[in-house]
């Protein structure tokens, strides 16, 4: 695997789709890992209390889900030199062995002269935005 | 109730060192369900010129959390951290976060502001190793609901993640 080249991308390539299956498994894996523990993102009863419709995912973790993106298309995650999204919208995750789905696309809206490109991500579950001005710059290689 | 103003352009002294495990960064790549070899194989690592594994882009979030602990429980900001959605996150990486690496962390308090009834805090966390080499700079957004003296409604910001 080896990270992808200035000449081989250009402002208005589209990165591969990433489609990625959210449960409660790993939600609360994601919370050992990270030590996020807020009840919201795996205790049902609390989170229907405090108005939300289910358990809702990390945003951390949908965050997470971009970062692949936007890395695995690079060839190497260390390109990515700058990330950042806002929250716009929870993943509902449901106590289904299918949990929720989140579907992620990329596209390149810019290269600069320096060989950083920039890609705008959008990540979709439920027929909704999940992220707004999810923004990644990648550093390819010459 | 409003955030206390004060907190703009305030710096808080270093956190202690985190040091960065190559079966920590393998545990959270795991959570995340991102199968990259460079975040497990010290060997793809170097292939793809890396002096050891790397963290994924956003576990930093995992420090600055930590640094910004201090801040956000302080009585005299009057954050009511019930109330409290993660609103924006970015990353800036000077280098990727790598196996070996011992960080500190010094945690700035960049805006605090109030719109349609919701509270805004804007916080930075520079995350060097100990010796002072910037390795990563992370902003995070908080939104606290419906706090500010304006009746207007939390959900016209539409902020809930």
């Amino acid at each position: 695997m080896s990270r992808l080249r200035v000449s081989e991308v250009s402002s208005g390539t589209v990165l591969p789709e990433l489609r990625v299956r959210v449960t409660r498994e790993q939600l609360v894996r994601y919370a050992g890992a990270s030590g996020d523990f807020n009840p919201i993102h795996w205790n049902e009863r609390f989170a229907r209390e405090v108005g939300l419709p289910n358990v809702i995912a990390h945003g951390m973790f949908t965050m997470a889900q971009g970062a692949r993106l936007v890395g695995e298309w690079a060839g190497d995650p260390g390109a990515v030199i700058e990330y950042g999204v806002r929250f716009t919208r929870p993943v509902v995750v449901p106590d289904t062995e299918e949990g929720a789905l989140v579907e992620l696309t990329g596209k390149v809206t810019g290269v600069d002269e320096t060989g950083v490109a920039r890609v705008t991500i959008t990540a979709r579950s439920a027929g909704q935005s999940v992220l707004g001005k999810a923004v990644a710059r990648v550093r390819l290689a010459d | 109730m409003g955030l206390d103003q004060r907190f703009v352009g305030r710096a808080y002294p270093p956190t202690d060192p985190y040091e960065v495990g190559r079966e920590k960064i393998r545990e959270f790549a795991d959570a995340v369900g991102d199968p990259s070899p460079v975040y497990r194989d010290p060997a793809a690592a170097r292939a793809a010129g890396h002096p050891d594994v790397i963290a994924p882009p956003t576990f930093a979030f995992l420090l600055s959390v930590r640094a910004n602990e201090v801040i956000v429980t302080d009585p005299e900001l009057g954050l009511d951290y019930g109330t409290v959605v993660h609103g924006d996150q970015s990353f800036e990486h000077h280098r990727p976060i790598r196996a070996g690496d011992r960080l500190v962390v010094t945690a700035h308090v960049d805006a605090v502001s109030s719109r349609a009834g919701n509270e805004f805090l804007t916080l930075r966390s520079e995350v060097t190793t100990e010796d002072g080499e910037a390795v990563v700079t992370a902003r995070t957004m908080l939104v606290a609901r419906g706090t500010a003296d304006s009746p207007a409604a939390a959900e016209a910001e539409g902020v809930t993640a």
